[in-house]
């Protein structure tokens, strides 16, 4: 028996730990530990509710927007509010530009490293990998001369004898399966992606002023529009905005889904790996008739268990019995004791750190082993990410992802249960962006026709002013964060925040277990998996990157006594 | 005494520094953008002798917004940066090595370039508690912090968490979320944002690599060749602001004209970063230009400086000319040179920085001249 820590995961957002037991060459029992923690909800109290989407949005920079959404739509569900249709486009935009991005930069940036050896990319012959590459696309940077330049200039570096990010890889790890020449092609997009999803991000700089962090606002978004006006969303920024998704759509089409589908080729047997916990939550999002006709959403909202593909269940943030949240092995302590759960309204939570004093070797995992806490679902654990919406699409009778992933796992030769695992979950990802990138255009052309119309109003003036408000008012916003299903809840008393409350998905899938002793999503998906060489744990990378674990938006904190109080979610 | 000319120790002696004040100043003055006294030289050497500067990068109590904004760059772009410029031997969020290997990379590049690696921190430090409110590999934040300055040749901190604690030292800062430069003990290059410009960040970079090291500074360590301005100052809505023309209230007819945000709380009238003039995302724009007003995001305490939307009743040192350092406390001093020399009296003043002198700077009363003037 063999313990297994890694700390720190890498290629994540934010600071995550992971303690595994391995015996005869396979993960038996597994623990997610977030070590990070900041404080919003503490924060958070008392100040402007249209203040907060500034705030939250800080939860993270890599999902960076999600949680103003999340934020502005709690505040207007709390004071009723109904935004503009040109401010849901637009946010419908930024959404969408959001989703290409992340989804990209994760499968090159934070994931492909797993799958992709690059020191054997080293001796790969440039004039196959131009063949195998126009034998999947038609991107045109695909000419021998191309590979050639670029493996000379990775010699090069290699050469130096520094590797910078490179350093101290698993190259050559026997889990590594591709051939030379795909891990040739691998590298080659690796650089282009990163150089392309700045391009994209330009969305947000258009509509909101900037990215990392864009502007948000409550009752509408703080750009106007005018096409006779140079200092307004005129005809140059949305011929700017339209280029950016035409070119969007080109890569997504003839570089992430190919790659995707090139490289899954070559890793079938983890279509069988990962699998973890068989309940899925979506929230769901894109509205195209209003925020509060949910039926109505792109990615619709809904409940799986038991991978029941025939029954989708119904989810109500407001309702108390659904969503709660547990601290049984997380760093804090309730009123009531450790085993009750308790819904994010009424959410109490006071620091209680009982783990080792830094510095550590073990966290005492019998016990309280982190800063996330243990959301629950009508008590059941769920997994939430692009794997959970597009399974409730599917099961909802969405044809457009019913097609997406028919083409997708009958080119893999793969039955659809293939998705339940580590693999369908990095597939979900790029096949979700494939549609969410083709859904971008539909709204942009739908903003056109709005402008062309006459319709340029983006702000609900009505209820801006607090003199306007109700003495009390609950709202919250629910919304599918890249990761995974994200919702804020907010109570405003006198004119400012009483409570504010973030559940984010990487609390969903990062938690530890339940008062019940059931595991949370990355722990369950990591029994069983194989790992062929404890000191280079390859493979739990692999299925702990498939969920893209964003841990740092989660740290909030609730005080409602003036003690010191908190509560912590990761994203 | 040359009137005309003082030398820094002339202007010190009129104001009444004592000679161990400026024996302080003199060693201070040599790391006052990060560098060790001797540090310079060493950094010089290291870059002539590697192809690549080693650096490292921390994370700590961070939204990685900066990291993500790094990787926005658009000149250069950040593949030419790994592989041409500088070989970032240690970040969690690209690195390909995790865990153990991860850890190894870390030690690695402090064992093998003491003095010589460039340390670029992003997020704050929580000092409460024994620092369980941040660990990594087990340890503080603290710890690594401390181990990891040491030996760094300069240090750089990265957005407003690092350089003043952003969102989590807000009220109450319940974590005591600290920024870096009142751990390490020597003085750090402040570049703050919530995230910083991408540009401005690969060219803070670029100025320690390429230009000699030393970006001049102001009073509260940021390169003023990025923060020397205040958005207010350079923005193209300034005129509507001399002209009195004002967005009342959001998407109403002055809104769509692009008139002044100053009646909807823009900040930048008392914030200093380069969004106006440099914009964000290749130049595409800047938060005024898509219609919202400046949150201050660049400015200590700049949560605590709202509600957001309520407008600044008035705001000190009106006029195209005004820096930072005029207008804040330490303006008294301001004859004395460039932002650098005040930023080390005022630092001696609050004796903040001690210890730090070194005797290889015996005689620095005429480098520091030299490097002021």
């Amino acid at each position: 028996m063999t313990r297994v820590v890694v700390d720190p995961i890498t290629r994540i957002e934010g600071h995550l730990r992971i303690e595994a037991v391995v015996e005869n060459g396979k993960i038996t029992e597994a623990y997610s530990s977030g070590t990070m923690v900041r404080g919003f909800e503490k924060i958070l109290k008392g100040r402007d509710p249209r203040d907060a989407w500034a705030f939250t949005e800080r939860a993270c920079g890599v999902c960076t927007t999600v949680h103003a959404l999340a934020s502005v739509r709690c505040v207007e569900d709390a004071l009723s509010i109904s935004v503009p249709q040109n401010a849901e486009l637009i946010r419908n935009l930024m959404f969408c530009a959001q989703y290409v991005q992340d989804h990209a930069v994760h499968f090159y940036h934070l994931h492909a490293l797993d799958w992709v050896d690059i020191v054997s990319a080293l001796s790969a012959d440039p004039a196959e990998t131009s063949r195998l590459a126009q034998s999947i696309s038609s991107w045109p940077k695909s000419s021998v001369g191309y590979f050639s330049d670029l493996q000379k200039r990775l010699k090069a570096f290699v050469d130096t004898g520094q590797l910078g990010i490179f350093a101290n890889g698993y190259w050559g790890h026997p889990a590594y399966k591709l051939p030379k020449e795909v891990n040739l092609l691998g590298v080659a997009h690796y650089l282009e992606a990163l150089e392309w999803q700045k391009e994209i991000v330009k969305v947000h700089t258009i509509f909101g002023g900037k990215n990392p962090h864009p502007n948000y606002l409550v009752g509408g978004v703080p750009c106007s529009i005018n096409l006779n006006e140079v200092n307004a969303i005129n005809s140059e920024r949305l011929n700017h905005v339209g280029k950016l998704i035409n070119d969007a759509i080109t890569f997504v089409e003839q570089v992430y889904v190919p790659d995707l589908l090139a490289i899954a080729g070559f890793y079938k047997d983890w279509a069988a790996i990962g699998g973890g916990l068989q309940n899925y939550l979506a929230y769901g999002d894109l509205p195209t008739k209003g925020y509060n006709q949910p039926e109505f959403f792109k990615f619709p909202r809904g409940a799986i268990l038991d991978r029941n593909l025939n029954e989708v269940h119904e989810v109500n943030g407001k309702n108390s019995e659904e969503i709660k949240e547990y601290i049984a092995h997380s760093w804090y302590s309730y009123a009531g004791g450790d085993s009750v759960g308790l819904h994010p309204w009424k959410g109490e939570t006071e620091f209680n750190y009982t783990g080792p004093k830094p510095p550590y070797e073990f966290l005492n995992v019998d016990g309280k082993y982190s800063w996330i806490k243990t959301p629950r679902w009508k008590e059941h654990a769920m997994e939430v990410g692009p794997l959970a919406r597009l399974l409730v699409a599917f099961a909802k009778g969405s044809t457009e992802v019913k097609d997406v992933l028919t083409e997708a796992i009958t080119k893999l030769n793969v039955p659809l249960t293939a998705l339940f695992s580590t693999l369908g979950r990095t597939a979900a990802r790029g096949l979700e962006t494939r549609l969410v990138v083709h859904w971008m255009k539909g709204f942009y052309d739908e903003l056109v026709a709005n402008i062309k119309a006459g319709d340029v109003t983006t702000f609900t003036r009505e209820k801006w002013e607090p003199s306007t408000w109700p003495a009390t008012a609950d709202g919250v916003g629910l919304t599918e964060a890249p990761r995974g299903a994200l919702a804020h809840w907010i109570r405003i008393k006198d004119r400012t925040i009483d409570n504010y409350q973030l559940v984010v998905p990487s609390t969903w899938n990062g938690s530890p277990r339940d008062a019940k002793g059931q595991r949370s999503a990355y722990e369950e998906s990591l029994i069983g998996t194989p790992v062929a060489n404890p000191e280079q744990p390859i493979e739990i990378l692999r299925t702990v990157h498939s969920f893209d674990p964003c841990i740092a938006c989660a740290v909030h904190l609730y005080d409602p006594e003036g003690r010191h109080m908190h509560d912590v979610r990761f994203y | 005494m040359n009137r005309f000319n003082p030398s820094i120790w002339q202007v010190m002696q009129a104001k009444g520094y004592s000679r161990r004040d400026f024996m302080q100043f003199c060693g201070v003055a040599a790391t006052v953008v990060g560098l060790e006294a001797s540090g310079l030289t060493q950094v010089v050497q290291a870059f002539e002798t590697k192809p690549r500067p080693p650096v490292i990068w921390l994370h700590f109590q961070e939204c990685t917004c900066c990291s993500e904004s790094f990787i926005r760059s658009s000149h250069p772009i950040v593949a030419d940066v790994l592989l041409d410029t500088l070989s970032l031997d240690y970040t969690e969020t690209l690195q390909a090595a995790a865990g153990f290997q991860a850890e190894k990379s870390l030690q690695d590049a402090m064992k093998n370039y003491p003095g010589k690696y460039i340390l670029l921190v992003e997020g704050s430090v929580p000092m409460k508690d024994d620092g369980v409110y941040c660990t990594i590999a087990g340890k503080s934040a603290e710890q690594i912090l401390k181990e990891a300055s040491k030996d760094a040749a300069a240090i750089v901190a990265w957005g407003s968490c690092a350089s003043n604690g952003c969102i989590q030292a807000a009220n109450p800062n319940p974590t005591n979320a600290t920024p870096i430069h009142k751990i390490v003990g020597r003085p750090v290059i402040n570049v703050p944002g919530c995230p910083p410009i991408a540009d401005v960040m690969t060219g803070v970079v670029t100025h320690l690599l390429v230009y000699g090291g030393l970006p001049e500074l102001d009073s509260q360590g940021r390169p003023k060749e990025f923060y020397g301005r205040r958005v207010h100052d350079t923005c193209y809505r300034r005129p509507y602001y001399d002209a009195g023309l004002f967005v009342e209230s959001w998407d109403d007819e002055a809104a769509r004209k692009g008139y002044c945000l100053y009646k909807m709380g823009c900040r930048g009238p008392v914030t200093y970063n380069a969004c106006s003039v440099t914009k964000w995302n290749g130049g595409v724009s800047y938060p005024i230009q898509s219609g919202h007003g400046c949150i201050g995001c660049s400015e200590q305490g700049f949560w605590d400086n709202g509600p957001f939307y309520q407008h600044l009743s008035a705001f000190p040192g009106f006029g195209i000319e005004t820096t930072a350092d005029k207008i804040g406390t330490i303006a008294a001093i301001a004859t004395i040179g460039g932002a650098a020399v005040h930023a080390i009296t005022s630092n001696i003043r609050k004796r903040h920085l001690r210890s730090e002198l070194r005797t290889e700077s015996a005689t620095p009363e005429k480098s520091v001249e030299g490097g002021d003037q």
